[in-house]
């Protein structure tokens, strides 16, 4: 019988590598795997490369992992944030490296990865820094620069409810990045506020397909605003 | 310039600002607003037309705020506030979300900016080559991606300079794509002769409004 729910976080982080690429899901403060973030600071990896939207805010979740010095480099569009004083410190510190990238092609990136797309032309970021060093290409008549997919070799999502196996969906405005984190990656760990048996889930509900999952561990935690 | 010379006009304020773009924004467009006074625009699109706002984070259909004991905690827009949904709104993932942004599918985007050129080229994410942390969002896939791009800003910066210029100082967002301006001072669209002026704020002459422009200004033909 096939069953990706993991009963601990220890189960659901094994295996976790240093020097991994983790893709984030989450904006603001909702869709944030929190409770794997704290999973991940407690396995131990270092030397990582995290791809998000935000660089972390307060001292907790992305922010405490990048202050225990476990993130090599961020990936992210808008590494300002309420509080930004961890990455704001480090990186003038020239302790974390950083990559800006314009959101929707963060985003491409991630659904390139996950369809095997290896890279694709966008007009955002022509005739501005982002295209420097890029190949560039006119295309009926529109310059277009060349970005490449994103892959990760984690994925951590944060879903509404998910089935054994692995089918997800998500709440609102929670859903954001997390879809393309679990297409994107080689490990794709999920945190669920709610399991439903196989079958409860209506197929026409289904957000992310359970072949892009590989574990889920239940997380309950009720409503992000306090995060 | 003295004070005295133009001491008879009076600037748009921003509700006034933002009304003016709402009032210019036809029926059906599908529509994104920049985080600051371009989200005000929301609140002045006439009553009994139907505009549909788009929210980068996935929310197609973004109502106003929620009164404070109807907040859902899952429903936030770009800029991280509370929305609520309209009948008919929809949700998607990030990358869906920029498809209809980069795919060409929004009528239109207003962004605030720190500098437009005559030209059309916008300057609003960063204020330095060596910025400590440049943050860029979405505003690229945004300049770049729909089907119009209008500003919202402020005439000048705080010191007096002219923010509409010859050539932005600034990192560049996009090349040539804005296509109006609406400031405290005056409507402007950019054409292919450069800023043409379609309004100015009571009181104002072309004159007083051309000494507070870098850009030389062209009335419509």
């Amino acid at each position: 019988m096939i069953n990706k729910i993991v009963q601990s976080m220890a189960d659901l982080m094994s295996g976790i590598k240093d020097g991994s690429v983790v893709l984030l899901g989450g904006f603001g403060s909702v869709g944030q795997p929190n409770a794997l973030i704290d999973g991940l600071i407690e396995q131990g990896a270092k030397d990582l490369v995290v791809a998000a939207n935000n660089a972390g805010a307060g001292h907790v979740g992305l922010a405490r992992l990048m202050e225990l010095n476990r993130v090599r480099k961020i990936i992210c569009s808008f590494p300002r944030s309420s509080d930004p004083v961890v990455f704001e410190t480090l990186y003038r510190a020239g302790k974390i490296e950083l990559e800006i990238v314009p959101q929707g092609t963060l985003a491409e990136r991630m659904r390139a990865a996950g369809a095997g797309v290896p890279a694709f032309f966008t007009a955002t970021g022509v005739g501005t820094k982002m295209a420097v060093g890029k190949e560039h290409r006119e295309i009926g008549g529109r310059t277009y620069i060349l970005e490449e997919w994103l892959k990760g070799d984690v994925g951590l999502v944060e879903a509404w409810e998910a089935d054994r196996w692995g089918n997800l969906t998500f709440k609102q405005s929670g859903r954001n990045f997390n879809p393309l984190c679990a297409m994107a990656s080689e490990l794709s760990l999920v945190q669920a506020q709610h399991i439903r048996e196989l079958g409860e889930i209506d197929p026409d509900h289904v957000v992310t397909p359970g072949i892009f999952v590989d574990r889920v561990l239940h997380v309950p935690y009720g409503d992000p605003s306090g995060f | 310039m003295s004070e005295t010379a133009v001491a008879s006009f009076k600037p748009f304020t921003r509700p006034q600002m933002a009304q003016r773009a709402a009032a210019d924004i036809p029926e059906g467009w599908y529509v994104n607003l920049g985080i600051g006074i371009p989200t005000l625009i929301s609140d002045y699109v006439p009553a009994g037309r139907e505009v549909i706002f788009h929210s980068e984070n996935g929310v197609l259909g973004m109502g106003p705020a929620p009164e404070k004991d109807k907040i859902e905690p899952w429903l936030i827009n770009a800029g991280k506030q509370y929305v609520t949904m309209l009948p008919g709104g929809s949700f998607c993932h990030h990358a869906d979300s920029f498809s209809m942004i980069r795919g060409g599918h929004l009528d239109l985007c207003v962004l605030g900016a720190f500098q437009v050129a005559d030209n059309g080229d916008i300057a609003n994410w960063a204020t330095s080559e060596n910025d400590t942390a440049p943050a860029v969002g979405g505003a690229m896939d945004l300049a770049a991606g729909a089907k119009r791009l209008w500003v919202l800003m402020e005439h000048t910066t705080k010191d007096g300079s002219s923010k509409l210029v010859t050539k932005c100082s600034y990192p560049l967002t996009a090349p040539g794509a804005v296509k109006r301006i609406y400031t405290n001072l005056a409507t402007i669209d950019v054409t292919d002769r450069g800023f043409v002026v379609l309004g100015m704020a009571p009181g104002l002459s072309l004159e007083d409004l051309q000494a507070r422009t870098d850009a030389k200004l062209h009335l419509p033909a």
